[in-house]
């Protein structure tokens, strides 16, 4: 059975899309990614360190040929700060699927949403595909698809809380409402969050130190890789009706 | 000698340099990095041919581990 998540006309077997922020060094980023099945990872543009040339980088550990880069605005407060690194981007690797977030403050990287979607209109015109990171309210969350991003990410909490999803109303209805893909970006703690995310409907889900500040990094990328694949099956499947009375599970005619 | 600001820091050059002349300079791989100079962006194709001249801003960039 084919159940790809369609991303701007490409399919991708992994539902799930991490960072590659945070951990100890390459050696376990690369580990940690093999883990979690995933195909799509984000990464940071930063300026390169030019008094400590020859430095190891990170495209020797995850190949761009095999992994699709999903270049970041990670410590963009200004839409034009996103929007200047995102063109460095996609000169640095020549590709024009980017993941957008503009950030409203230090203490609760929330999204501040006004300069997020000045931001998606510019980069949408210059023919970026744009995932964008959002808030967890379905009408902005419509508004960031009727201007043409490829993907709509509202927040499950806010970015590196471990909190889960505060909000499953909004995100279902969000899922609901949306044409173009839905993926819980931020907040997810632990493999039942993620599947959480799944069985509400959601096309992916998108973390990053849910896994790298986990003890064992590695065993949590593929509690995270079978979460999102059972929470996927869970939704597809249709749970069961929730009933307030028990209901027996073994027939009771033929009771001796 | 000439003076350019590169990610931030002043540096002096003895001469005015091509972009993969710079590059190669501070042994950094072009083919792993963008480029902006003096706010624009260089595409990697013209590298061989923009030059660095006194009083130039450069941003040099590559991609490392976020979330």
């Amino acid at each position: 059975m084919s159940d790809k998540l369609v991303v701007a006309g490409k399919g991708y077997n992994s539902r799930l899309i991490v960072g590659t922020g945070k951990y100890k060094d390459f050696e376990e980023t690369k580990l940690a990614v093999e883990a979690s099945g995933a195909e799509i990872v984000t990464v940071a543009v930063r300026r390169v360190n030019i008094s400590k040339p020859g430095e190891p980088m990170l495209v020797d550990y995850l190949d761009p040929k095999k992994y699709t880069y999903l270049p970041n605005t990670a410590g963009c407060f200004t839409g034009d700060d996103a929007v200047r690194t995102l063109r460095l981007a996609r000169e640095a690797g020549g590709w024009d699927l980017v993941k957008l977030e503009v950030l409203g403050d230090q203490k609760t990287l929330y999204p501040n949403m006004p300069e997020t979607v000045e931001a998606a209109k510019t980069l949408i015109k210059e023919g970026f595909k744009v995932m964008v990171y959002c808030n967890d309210d379905p009408i902005q969350a419509k508004i960031l698809e009727d201007i043409g991003c490829c993907a709509i990410m509202p927040l499950g909490s806010l970015i590196g809380s471990g909190l889960g999803i505060q909000n499953p109303v909004g995100v279902r209805i969000i899922v609901e409402n949306a044409g173009v893909p839905v993926l819980v970006d931020a907040g997810v703690g632990t493999a039942s969050e993620a599947a959480q995310a799944m069985e509400l409907g959601c096309d992916g889900v998108l973390m990053n130190t849910a896994i790298a500040e986990a003890n064992d990094p590695i065993l949590m990328a593929r509690a995270m890789n079978h979460a999102v694949q059972a929470g996927r099956d869970a939704y597809l499947a249709g749970r069961m009706p929730k009933k307030r009375y028990a209901d027996p599970s073994s027939p009771l005619a033929g009771l001796i | 000698m000439i003076n350019v600001t590169i990610n931030g820091d002043a540096h002096k050059l003895a001469e005015e340099l091509n972009l993969i002349d710079l590059l190669a300079k501070f042994d950094i791989e072009h083919d792993k990095v963008a480029i902006e100079h003096n706010l624009e962006i260089v595409p990697k194709s013209t590298f061989g041919q923009v030059m660095v001249g006194d009083g130039d801003n450069l941003e040099i960039v590559h991609f490392i581990g976020g979330g």
